[in-house]
Order: structure tokens, then sequence, then C-alpha cells
């Protein structure tokens, strides 16, 4: 059973009077279990309108959508997937390890349990001191850490993650990416990752979903041939830099003035 | 208040935040004494008989019947209130302020609880919002003392069995159809001020609309409300005050001004300390609201509000 199994999917804006928007057109996409995927792509080409609809967020306009063999919402209604954001969406007036606890409350999990995972997760992303600290206290890549830590509380099979590292600095950034990898390859959680940043996509991946806009669609697929066993010695390799030229070329098959933005965008 | 900066409990800004407290309260002081000075200063240099600026009589006399002494009105506070009764002035005056506060407090309680739920309604229902929310601005518009004897005399009409509407609650009511407004408009937005992705966080995690009321909505609010709160405080200190005399409700503030008032012209040091005890009316408000304040902001980053 495929972790997301997308078939056939269209996505139309109609808003109102205004000209109706055709942002994803025919879409299939199948994602195995435990397996790292990126989506990149141009401003607007809907790759955060494509993760929404596997998040159920949004409802496709036509097509299916299943996450672990269900309907996409029913996947929500059960907590199947945690999701992570840009602004990591903290709550400024719960401590670090509440906030992590709030998908647990949701569930109906009792304190002492929700205790326990909390100051687990804590361990898992190294912040195991900060559990009373509130959220403003923490610098932005340590908050990006909770946020991820909440996604994952609920020990959820699948993590979908929309530019969680796009308004950290490079070396934040490239520092989270690798504890992310290390979660996931502990904890064996599938994860669909939106990203503008071409190494980031490499980086991380299994395999890169490259998209491109007007209509919303997805143009290559490239597999990222680096083995599991990722570290900093990847991003010297030169394996790593053939897959960023690969992924670039076919970002290049797209109107050169989307990817300039796009990729300025980040 | 909001000026001020916020730190938590466990840096060493709590020793500042205590310094900060001593100078206000310093500088509350020294306010005073320079209104009592100004006072004072006028009196001394200003004409006895009142004057006019370009033809206008706007200098108020200085005689001590219009402008009694500074520290005669302190000593009235002592006096007996009447000749030949042991309760001083004082005593009457904290005695009303206290009848008050009470009925105020009243009063900003179901004028908060009626402008939260009216704002929930309003979030809930967006077209309920657009056919409240015009109403309620109108309903401002209402002069209070026009309304006074109208709420009066539907109050007198009620009664369920043994329980008889009380003249004080239809007081209350009044304080309360002043700060409802403020806490209507301040708790909608802050209801609505949640970001889309937090919003979007709580769909992800298939939370009905009730738990993200109170689980998000609520506490993103409460930047909002605590400042609505501070001006429904005042709205009903005023609300009472006002209703009071024109309801004609004994015990109260409202009513020691008024009847403090007409004894002027024979002890004008009087209604200055029915004044005086409006004033502390309005702080006891003011403090309570304080209270509420740090209590729901505790551990809130500095700057907090949007």
């Amino acid at each position: 059973m495929s972790a997301v199994e997308i078939s056939q999917v269209n996505k139309i804006f109609s808003t109102g009077k205004q000209q109706a928007v055709e942002a994803l057109v025919g879409i299939d996409l199948s994602i195995e279990p435990g397996e790292f995927v990126s989506l990149i792509g141009p401003s607007g080409c809907g790759k955060s309108t494509l993760l929404r609809l596997v998040a159920n967020l949004l409802e496709p306009t036509s097509g299916s959508v299943l996450v672990n063999g269900k309907p996409a919402k029913q996947a929500r209604l059960d907590q199947d997937y945690g999701m992570a954001f840009q602004q990591s969406g903290l709550f400024e007036w719960r401590t670090v390890a509440r906030n992590i606890e709030l998908p647990l409350e949701l569930k109906g999990w009792d304190k002492s349990k929700r205790q326990a995972r909390a100051k687990e997760m804590l361990e898992l992303v190294k912040l195991g001191d900060f559990a009373t600290h509130m959220p403003w206290q923490l610098s932005g890549g340590m908050q990006q850490r909770v946020a991820i830590a909440r996604a994952l509380a609920a020990h959820p099979p699948l993590l979908l993650m929309d530019e969680p590292f796009g308004a950290l600095d490079e070396m934040t950034r490239e520092h989270m990416q690798a504890e992310l990898l290390s979660i996931c390859a502990k904890t064996g959680t599938t994860v669909v990752f939106v990203t503008h940043s071409i190494p980031e996509a490499v980086y991380l991946s299994n395999r890169v979903v490259v998209m491109s806009p007007r209509p919303g669609r997805i143009t290559d697929i490239i597999d990222v041939g680096l083995g599991s066993h990722r570290d900093e010695d990847t991003r010297e390799d030169t394996s790593f830099f053939k897959c960023i030229t690969a992924v670039r070329e076919a970002l290049r098959g797209i109107e050169v003035t989307d990817i300039v933005r796009g990729i300025e965008d980040r | 208040m909001s000026s001020q900066p916020r730190t938590t409990a466990r840096t060493p800004g709590s020793m500042s935040r205590a310094a900060g407290r001593v100078r206000r309260a310093v500088m509350f002081v020294v306010a005073l004494v320079l209104v009592a000075l100004a006072w004072e200063g006028y009196k001394a240099v200003g004409p006895e008989a009142g004057g006019d600026v370009l033809g206008a009589g706007i200098l108020p006399r200085t005689n001590d019947r219009v402008m009694p002494h500074v520290w005669t009105m302190i000593s009235r506070l002592t006096d007996p209130v009447q000749r030949g009764r042991d309760e001083t002035v004082l005593r009457v005056v904290l005695e009303a302020v206290w009848y008050s506060f009470r009925v105020a407090l009243v009063g900003f309680t179901i004028g908060v609880l009626v402008g939260m739920a009216l704002a929930i309604v309003m979030l809930r229902f967006k077209v309920l919002e657009r056919a409240i929310l015009p109403y309620l601005v109108i309903s401002q518009t209402v002069p209070l003392i026009a309304l006074a004897p109208l709420v009066a005399g539907w109050g007198g009409n009620l009664q369920w069995g043994s329980f008889v509407w009380p003249k004080w609650m239809s007081v209350a009511v009044l304080g309360a159809f002043l700060a409802f407004f403020p806490v209507a408009l301040g708790t909608l937005r802050g209801l609505k001020a949640p970001s889309a992705a937090s919003l979007e966080l709580m769909d992800s995690l298939a939370a009905p609309w009730r738990r993200t009321l109170w689980k998000l909505r609520f506490p993103s609010a409460v930047p909002y409300i605590v400042p609505a709160l501070k001006l429904a405080a005042s709205l009903s200190v005023i609300g009472v005050v006002v209703s009071e005399i024109s309801i004609g409700l004994r015990g109260g503030i409202g009513r020691l001004i008024i009847d403090y008032a007409n004894q002027a012209t024979g002890d004008p040091a009087k209604v200055f300390t029915s004044i005086l005890g409006a004033a502390i009316l309005g702080l006891a408000m003011a403090g309570l609201v304080a209270i509420i304040d740090s209590i729901l902001m505790r551990n809130r980053p500095k700057g907090a509000a949007a």
C-alpha cells in the first residue's frame, strides 16, 4: 500500500467573477512508505496546493487522493499525518512542551501520557532542556524544531512540510536538514516536502518532483541516487552536484522568468 | 501598563519591574501634588470675582465658596457628616464608593460576558456580523439618560416568584450597556487574529470549530481583550454613576455627589470629597483590570498586542 496515492487530480480555483485558475492539471503521483519526496518548482506551480490536497485542507476538483489507503479526509480525521509550515506557528501562550502536546490533546490523550510523549519528542529534536521555555524565548531554528516535534508527536506515518526552513538563514537551514534526515531515519516517517531550493530538495530526497506553472503540472520526477546515509560530505559529492544539475535542467524547461523568481522567493 | 516592557519571572527583569512600579507610584504622588499646587496657585493669584478673557467670562472665581482650599477639603474628610453624628465624611464617602463599586462590578461582568458572547456569535455566523454590528454601533449613540428610566421601568415589572428585580440591578444593566461595546469589538477582532497557518494547523489536526475557538482563537484574542477590558471598566463606572443619579438609586457615590452638590452653598468643600470618592471608584476598577491584565498576559512576549 502506498503512503500517498494521487491519481488524475485536477484543482481549479474559481473565485466569483474572476477567471477560473487551473492550479493543478492531471496530477498522478505515488509515494511509498518511508520515502522522502520533495516538490519543487517556481511560484504558482501549485506545489503548496498539491500538499494541501494531500492534507485535505483543500478538496480536489476531480480525481482522488488516498493517504495510507484511506480517502484524504478520513486520514485527516484520523490524524494520519503531521504538518509543519514555513512559520513555526507555535502558540506563544503555551510552553514548548505544551505546544508539542497540542495534537495529543485533540486526540484526547490523558495528561501523563501527553507529558511523557512530549518529553520523548523533545529529546528527539534535541531540545530536552527547553520543555518549560516559552516559544518566543527560542531562536528561529529551535522554534522550527519544536514545530517538527509537534507534527510528529502523535507518531503519524506521514509528515507534510511546506517550506519549513524557508525563513531560516543558510547555516541553520543546512543544520536543520541534517537533523530532519536523522529524525526520519529514526522514525521511518514518510515525508512530502515543498521547497524552492534545489540543493535542499536534492540533499533531503529520494525523489524530486519538478513542477511547472500555468497550469500547474508535474513535468519531471528525478531519482536522487545518493543512498540512505547522507552527511555534510554529501554536499561536496560529485553525484550531489550531478543531481542538482539534473533538477536545474528539468526546471530550465520552464519559462526562465518563473525560475528566477521562484528561486529568489525562498 | 502596556508600555512597560514585559519580562519573564525567571530573568533579572523582575528587579527592574519592581523599580518601575516604585517609579510609577512616585510619579502618581508627584502629579497629585502638582495638581494641588496649581489649584492653590491659581487661587492665590486669580481674580476674586472671576475674570474675562477677550470679553468672555471664563476665569473661575477664586473665593472659598467656589474654590475651597485643598486643606479644607482634606480636613472636611475627617469631620462628622452632620452635627451630632459620629460618622465622618470619609466613612460615608467610602461606603458609597464600596456600594457603587459592587454595582459597577456586576455591570462590568455582565457587559464582558455579553460582549464576548456577541463576538463569538458574530464570528460563527458571518451573516449575523453584518446584521448585528450596525445596531451595536447605533446602540452606543443612545444617551444613557434617555435609557435609564426605560430600563428602571422594565425592571420594575419583572418578577419571578419571590424574586423582585432590585433597583440596583437596573443601574448595573446600564453600566453593562456601556461596557459590552468595546469588549464585543475587541474580542471579535482578536478572535479573527490567528494567522492562516495557525488555523490550517488546527484544521490539519481535525480540530472541530469549538476546540479551535478555545485552544487557538481565544488565547490569540487575549492581547485584544485586555485593552477592551480597560475601556469597559471605566465605562461601567461612568454608566453606574450616571444611572444612579438618573434612576435615583440611594447608597452609591453618584447620588452622594448630587446630595453634596446641593449643600455646596453652605459647605463648599464637601462636594469635593464626593468627587474624590468617584475618582477612588475609577481607580479601584482600573486596579482590578490591571490585576486581570497581569494574570492574562503573564508568560506572553513583550509587545504581544498586534
